[in-house]
């Protein structure tokens, strides 16, 4: 899609340890525009925050290999120097972090950290930046900022940390917002006001926002499209009603129905997805979900031996790496709707194959 | 097995819900915290009030979750009831024996009654002990003798958990979370306790894996007629798998009530507030397709502390429906209706039809 403001091309992202090559990232592609929310949902592992902080250019210095495109506003990041990717970052790309506490400075007040990030990058006094941070900090929420910018973060409450981060991340107007699990470490009443923030915020900025969550609510109530990762790749890619509506890949569908849902009639048993997530050093063979999937007897053996293409399967701008075929995926989906489950006979008991203890490459960032 | 210690005190008359064959009766539980000054002449001069004044009850083989947001003294009850500390006052009762100030060898026979699943499957497992030693630690400390040896009856134990019993003598860094917490989940059923307290027992669990550990409760509680205390901030964990659901705010219980009652109808602001904030994994959208967020309750700033919590009803200082008497008078947690206790002069949901004024999750699917 040219005119995409992010454009993410066979990124991968790979680490050399000694137990071998960490594939956190390994073949993945998406764009966003400017005033659009993309929700990455994924578990632990599946390479959202390796996505992300690749975005941001926050793997230099480490071991980590990047291969692929990631184009903003049509300049390559991947290979461009630190010291233009530090430019871009915090002035036209910021993150919001997930645990506010470790990711702000004990020692400094909150508004020298805001004030700081402003200056760094636009040459105003001190003054200025000073009023400029107190209005952040009032923007996003936070009472009497005239007071409170003078506070250190652990006068602030769990919420107004966060709020503070977020204005943080805000001093700069950026165009693309990553927020990583920004309400994980938040009660519920707290994180329903900082979604609300983000969203408002979003509105008002216009600006390009990518929501990383593992919690399938969060990316239902924020999200224009969706992509869902598992083992380092895209499963399935999506606008929010076709993920929600009609998903088209098993992990999706794995993942909704493990989920208790409030909104739904309370269900007698929860079907959970068998085993565990696979480590990214011995990334299974074919497709990577194939040794947790409930259809792999439905495609002729392909399942193991052969990678699964991201494609596209009836409607536009939905995409699934599955080999399921578009009819096997609609009545396979509408079954599991009805209650119908494969093999339900050992669900909630991992598989005698995937009980093993596993070697986890921890490669989570 | 244990001798009575203590036969159980007459049952208190002030509106705690009665019944026949409690496990767990606790009455009028208080602990304080106190706060002190000074390091040669200290001396008190405050209090955290974490747990103050709650009465409840769990029927033999029922399932009560506790919830409530950060703070609110959830996990200090929890604390208290498997008497990791000691309560400043009040009973508690579990089946016929009065615990609350029984000291550590008193306390070591009851012990088998009452086990505890925590929260962190990484670090409540000695990383230097192998499986079989953990699992089969509460049988040497406990000094049991058990009819086969511990090893069998460990490997037992392992296989009830879904486990492989040959992996005896791995460590727990093999495994991965959802399997550290099925170890765990085994050496707290390795006394056959009949009450377990379970302290968010999937909240550092992937979705998927959530699932799995729930299914695992679910069945060995109808497998082995356990009685269960859940703590958690899930709602929709709690929902799934409660039969009556205590909210927690402050230190009071402020709602109490069988799940589907307090779930379709609930009936204290602060549970109407706490429901509604609980994203929902179902895109909402326009009729023009542009996405939308839900409206719910907004609840202000943050809980108070529990230092100084507001005077009479607690939650008068967030609540959309405080009046003059919120402030002056703390409303009792009464029964309104049988089955479903409130603490509040303005409950919610009263009239005999589904009030329209109060969006229900559950309502709009």
């Amino acid at each position: 899609m040219p005119g995409s403001m992010l454009e993410v091309r066979d990124l991968r992202i790979h680490f050399q340890t000694d137990d071998g090559t960490v594939r956190a990232v390994d073949g993945v592609s998406f764009s966003l525009e400017r005033g659009r929310t993309l929700g990455i949902v994924g578990e632990s592992g599946s390479g959202k925050s390796v996505t992300s902080m690749g975005i941001l250019g926050l793997h230099h210095g480490t071991r980590a290999e990047i291969t692929g495109e990631i184009l903003l506003d049509g300049e390559n990041l991947v290979g461009a120097s630190p010291v233009r990717v530090r430019e871009l970052r915090g002035s036209k790309m910021a993150m919001i972090f997930q645990d506010p506490l470790s990711s702000l400075h004990p020692y400094y007040t909150v508004g020298a950290q805001i004030i700081e990030a402003y200056r760094i990058h636009n040459d105003v006094s001190k003054q200025a930046a000073r009023q400029h941070a107190i209005d952040l900090l009032g923007r996003v929420g936070i009472p009497t900022p005239k007071t409170r910018v003078d506070d250190y973060p652990h006068q602030f409450s769990g919420g107004m940390r966060q709020r503070a981060m977020i204005a943080m991340a805000l001093s700069c107007d950026p165009e693309l917002l990553i927020a990583d699990e920004p309400t994980t470490a938040l009660d519920v009443t707290v994180q329903a006001q900082i979604l609300d923030l983000i969203s408002d915020l979003q509105s008002e900025f216009g600006s390009a926002v990518i929501m990383i969550t593992h919690d399938l609510g969060v990316v239902a109530e924020l999200s224009d499209d969706i992509l869902v990762m598992y083992a380092g790749r895209v499963a399935e890619y999506g606008s929010a009603a076709d993920i929600f509506g009609r998903p088209d890949h098993p992990y999706t569908w794995g993942l909704l129905s493990s989920m208790p849902r409030m909104d739904r009639e309370r269900t007698t048993r929860l079907v959970p997805i068998p085993g565990t997530p696979p480590s990214l050093i011995k990334v299974p063979s074919g497709c990577p979900f194939h040794p947790r999937c409930r259809y792999t007897h439905l495609t002729g053996g392909r399942c193991d031996t052969e990678v699964p293409p991201l494609r596209e399967a009836g409607t536009t701008g939905h995409a699934a790496a599955c080999h399921l075929t578009a009819e096997q995926r609609r009545q396979q989906w509408d079954e599991l709707q009805a209650g119908k489950v494969p093999g339900q006979g050992q669900a909630g008991q991992p598989s005698p194959a995937a009980q093993g203890p596993v070697s986890q490459g921890r490669a989570e960032a | 097995m244990t001798e009575p210690i203590k036969p159980p005190p007459p049952p208190a008359a002030n509106g705690a819900q009665h019944n026949g064959d409690a496990l767990l009766q606790v009455t009028a539980l208080v602990r304080h915290f106190p706060v002190t000054r000074g390091v040669v002449f200290r001396h008190q001069v405050g209090a955290v009030r974490a747990v103050d004044g709650i009465d409840m009850s769990v029927s033999k083989g029922q399932t009560l979750g506790l919830v409530g947001e950060s703070g609110c003294g959830k996990t200090t009850t929890g604390r208290l009831l498997t008497r990791l500390d000691e309560p400043t006052s009040g009973t508690i009762v579990i089946d016929g024996h009065d615990v609350t100030h029984l000291g550590p060898g008193k306390m070591r026979p009851m012990r088998r009654e009452i086990q505890m699943i925590f929260q962190d499957p990484y670090s409540s497992l000695n990383p230097r002990h192998t499986v079989g030693a953990i699992v089969g630690a509460p049988f040497r400390l406990q000094k049991v003798k058990v009819p086969g040896g511990i090893r069998k009856n460990v490997q037992e134990l392992l296989e009830l958990v879904g486990l492989n019993p040959e992996h005896y003598n791995r460590y727990p860094h093999e495994f991965s979370g959802g399997q550290r917490q099925r170890i765990g989940i085994a050496r707290t059923l390795a006394l056959r306790p009949k009450l377990i307290v379970a302290d968010e027992p999937v909240s550092a669990l992937d979705v998927s894996i959530q699932a799995q550990v729930i299914n695992l409760l679910e069945d060995l509680q109808d497998e082995l007629g356990l009685t269960y205390v859940v703590i958690a901030h899930d709602l929709s964990v709690v929902r799934h798998i409660s039969d009556r659901v205590a909210v927690m705010y402050l230190g009071k219980i402020v709602e109490l009530a069988d799940r589907d009652l307090l779930y379709t109808k609930p009936r204290h602001p602060y549970t109407v507030a706490l429901l509604s904030a609980v994203p929902v994994p179902e895109p909402l959208t326009s009729p023009s397709g542009q996405r939308q967020r839900r409206q719910r309750i907004r609840l202000e700033g943050d809980v108070p502390s529990p230092l100084l919590p507001p005077r009479a009803c607690r939650f008068h200082t967030r609540c959309w429906k405080a009046q003059e008497i919120c402030q002056t008078e703390e409303p009792p947690l009464a029964e309104l209706i049988p089955g479903h206790q409130v603490a509040c002069h303005f409950p919610e949901n009263t009239a005999p039809e589904p009030a329209d004024d109060v969006p229900i999750p559950a309502a709009d699917a």
